[in-house]
């Protein structure tokens, strides 16, 4: 068997051609499940249009960057990252530069008793049982070359453990920057959040980035959301124009919990968001809430994989996209309701507005029902900006391009206004109003 | 029309315009002093939403012919929204549901767009609501409304109330009611007249476009004509709406087709 030494070599490699090597190995007891994984990432191959879940999403850009494992953080000062923190929010944070941890510019005090918030590095060695408990037990490496990917090469990230009827009040903001130098960097965080019964918990995955350098970002993350537990993800995609990103997110939900999934995605240039939630428990309760706003020849693509186990579940998946220039959005969403979820309640729609000419959408749901007593219904959309209400409003004297953005603006708040934490949904806000052909005409208006 | 001291508000000469490759005005003249009221009644299909539409400038009717003068100036060179701050509103028959844009939204931007054009200071959020209560109490409109998006799951009569309210608001010079009547109980139509009446004034003109005399027992014309297939036929005093009711528009059409002949 090889094993992984500690030694770097700086030379980049196409991800086909990777040199594990120059790894971190990180614990020994991993050695095995990390190995197995690359194997497993060197059969699967990286996927083209022709794989059934890639069919719209075309990732040769990926495949032709010769990446680096090795890519050392910078040392960032607190002015440097301030810009990138959530204004008016009262969280912790784990501030994350190149998928490495950084203390200094990280916030974990005022937990609440018994709650656990450590960088995974760290957990390596003092939270042994609970990682050999969960990590990687919601992901399928076997199907997945990027979870493979991922399982083979993280070595840094959040783990959050919630003890049965903590109520965590202030939400965890894992704010993850990127500094690439003149190599880009394939940078590979793992998370992992366990939550017990009767808990509360907000937490932030964000994703920035530092200067325009290339890399990619192949982040994974599993969450356990115990018996009548609430959960809310959010999920913060504005990096620079040429980051490539991949995040996938397992979720696994006991009895009675209630997930929340909003994502808000405005930057990268190739980009794959992958959310499964497992309505294990039965009275369950998920929301997939995203909002996705694109321009020059953005590539954003997002799957989710909703699968009812249980009876007297609900799911729900709200997704919108706005897409100017070159730039597409795709859209898949999968129901699969198996044989015993009887009474389940599954809902899915993603509406798109085109802005350009040549900007795309694909929306393509897929229901997959075992159960006979089930209700579940999608819907998609991708049209234009309705040029009545356009003349409705200027009619009363409100400029064009005010007139305009205002009607954009008014497509998305739907899905903005579904998030709860104040905070973060003015600072989408605020990416929208930025991104927005226009956007600057609305501030006074809102 | 009567000798006037002023200028006219609004002269339109010989208009056409056409959608989609139909000529759907042939040749529309009219005249509005202001402080007049004009009602402009027709059968179904006749082009009276489409004068308004026009007037208004909505870009999908294509005017091919003629001159419209507002205040002297050139309207066909405006925008919709410079019309609208130069002072034209127009009430739609079918006024559309934006979701996701508050009512109290939309006015304020549109207020305040208008104040900006003419040069007058924009005014904040609070003394803006102090104005739209006071509006809302005039038209009968529910508050709550207000604060649901523009137009979004109102009935029938409240769209057309809520038009209304905007017109109140807005305090245009030439105000263009498309059918605000239409489909509106006895109630609600009080409602709408009382609204209108209280805005009539020297400054202030009316198009009222109807198809049923019933509106005019309340707001009394001081002009109706009868648009026909694109064409002004016949115009009169408020008598002639009440000829049109008891007669109907057999009546013009034949009467427009023997003075063609
Ligand atoms: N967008 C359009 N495309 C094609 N034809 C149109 C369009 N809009 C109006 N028309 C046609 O133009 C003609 C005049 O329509 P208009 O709406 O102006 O009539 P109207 O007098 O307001 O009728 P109503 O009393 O039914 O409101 C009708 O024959 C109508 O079908
Ligand atoms: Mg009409």
């Amino acid at each position: 068997m090889i094993t992984m030494s500690p030694e770097k070599t700086r030379t980049a490699a196409t991800l086909d051609r990777l040199d594990v090597s120059a790894v971190e190995p990180g614990p020994e007891w991993l050695y095995a499940s990390r190995w197995a994984a690359f194997e497993r990432f060197r059969q699967l191959g990286l996927p083209d249009t022709h794989h059934e879940d890639w069919r719209f999403t075309n990732i040769a850009p990926i495949k032709q960057t010769a990446f680096t494992l090795s890519s050392p953080a910078p040392n960032l000062t607190r002015s440097v990252i301030e810009p990138l923190l959530i204004p008016g929010l009262d969280c912790c944070r784990l501030v994350f530069v190149n998928g490495r941890y950084q203390p200094s510019l990280s916030d974990t005090a005022g937990l609440p008793p018994g709650m656990g918030l450590w960088s995974l590095h760290e957990a390596f060695t003092t939270k042994r049982s609970l990682l050999e408990e969960h990590l990687g037990k919601l992901t399928n490496t076997d199907k997945h070359p990027f979870a493979a990917l991922n399982t083979a090469l993280f070595r840094d990230g959040a783990v959050i453990f919630v003890p049965r009827g903590a109520a965590v009040s202030r939400p965890i903001h894992l704010l993850h920057i990127a500094a690439p130098g003149d190599e880009p960097p394939l940078i590979s965080p793992r998370h992992l959040i366990v939550t017990e019964a009767d808990t509360t918990l907000s937490v932030i995955e964000d994703y920035a980035t530092l200067g325009d350098g290339v890399y990619l970002t192949n982040a994974l993350t599993e969450i356990v959301v115990g018996p009548n537990a609430q959960v809310t993800h959010y999920l913060l995609e504005r990096e620079s124009p040429r980051a490539f990103n991949v995040t996938t997110l397992h979720v696994h939900q006991g009895r009675d919990s209630r997930f929340a999934s909003h994502s808000a995605q405005f930057g990268g240039s190739i980009v794959r968001n992958n959310v499964s939630p497992v309505h294990a428990g039965e009275g369950g309760h998920s929301l997939l809430n995203g909002l996705y706003v694109l321009r020059d020849d953005q590539l954003v693509d997002n799957h989710m994989r909703v699968d009812h186990a249980t009876p007297h579940c609900d799911s729900r998946q709200f997704y919108k996209g706005i897409m100017t220039q070159r730039s597409h959005g795709v859209f898949r969403g999968r129901i699969i309701v198996r044989q015993d979820a009887q009474k389940t309640d599954a809902k899915q729609n993603n509406q798109n507005l085109l802005l350009s000419e040549e900007a795309g959408a694909n929306a393509d749901p897929q229901l997959e029902i075992y159960a006979d007593d089930v209700k579940c219904t999608h819907g998609a959309t991708v049209g234009q900006i309705d040029e009545d209400q356009v003349f409705y409003l200027r009619s009363r004297g409100i400029p064009h391009e005010t007139a305009r953005a205002m009607i954009v603006y008014a497509f998305a708040s739907e899905n903005l206004e579904r998030m709860p934490l104040q905070p973060v949904r003015q600072l989408v806000q605020r990416l929208l109003l930025d991104r927005l052909p226009h956007g600057k005409l609305l501030e006074q208006t809102l | 029309m009567p000798k006037n001291q002023t200028p006219p508000l609004l002269e339109i000469k010989n208009l056409h315009a056409r959608v989609e490759g139909h000529e759907i005005l042939r040749g529309v003249d009219l005249t509005v002093y202001p402080g007049e009221v004009h009602s402009i009644m027709g059968p179904n299909g006749s082009g009276k939403s489409t004068l308004a539409q026009v007037l208004a400038g909505r870009e999908t009717f294509e005017v091919t012919e003629g001159s419209i003068a507002y205040l002297g100036k050139d309207l066909l060179e405006m925008e919709p929204d410079q019309r609208a701050c130069e002072g034209i509103f127009m009430a739609f028959q079918y006024p559309v549901e934006i979701p996701g844009v508050s009512n109290t939204q939309f006015l304020h931007a549109a207020y305040n767009a208008q104040r900006k054009y003419r040069g007058q200071e924009e005014i904040d959020a609070i003394d803006f609501l102090k104005l739209v209560r006071d509006k809302a109490k005039l038209v009968k409109i529910d508050e709550k409304l207000l604060s649901r998006s523009v137009n979004e799951g109102f009935s029938g009569g409240e769209k057309k109330r809520h038009e209304i309210y905007q017109m109140a608001i807005l305090a245009p010079k030439l105000a263009i009611l498309d059918e605000t009547d239409s489909g509106l109980d006895i109630d609600a139509l009080r409602i709408v007249a009382d609204g209108v009446n209280s805005l009539r004034g020297p400054d202030r003109s009316f198009l009222v476009i109807t198809h049923y005399q019933r509106l005019l027992n309340y707001i009394v014309p001081d002009f109706v004509h009868v648009l026909h297939k694109g064409r002004i036929v016949r115009s009169g005093g408020k008598d002639l709406a009440l000829q049109l009711e008891e007669k109907g528009y057999g009546w013009v059409e034949k009467e427009a087709v023997a003075a063609a002949v």
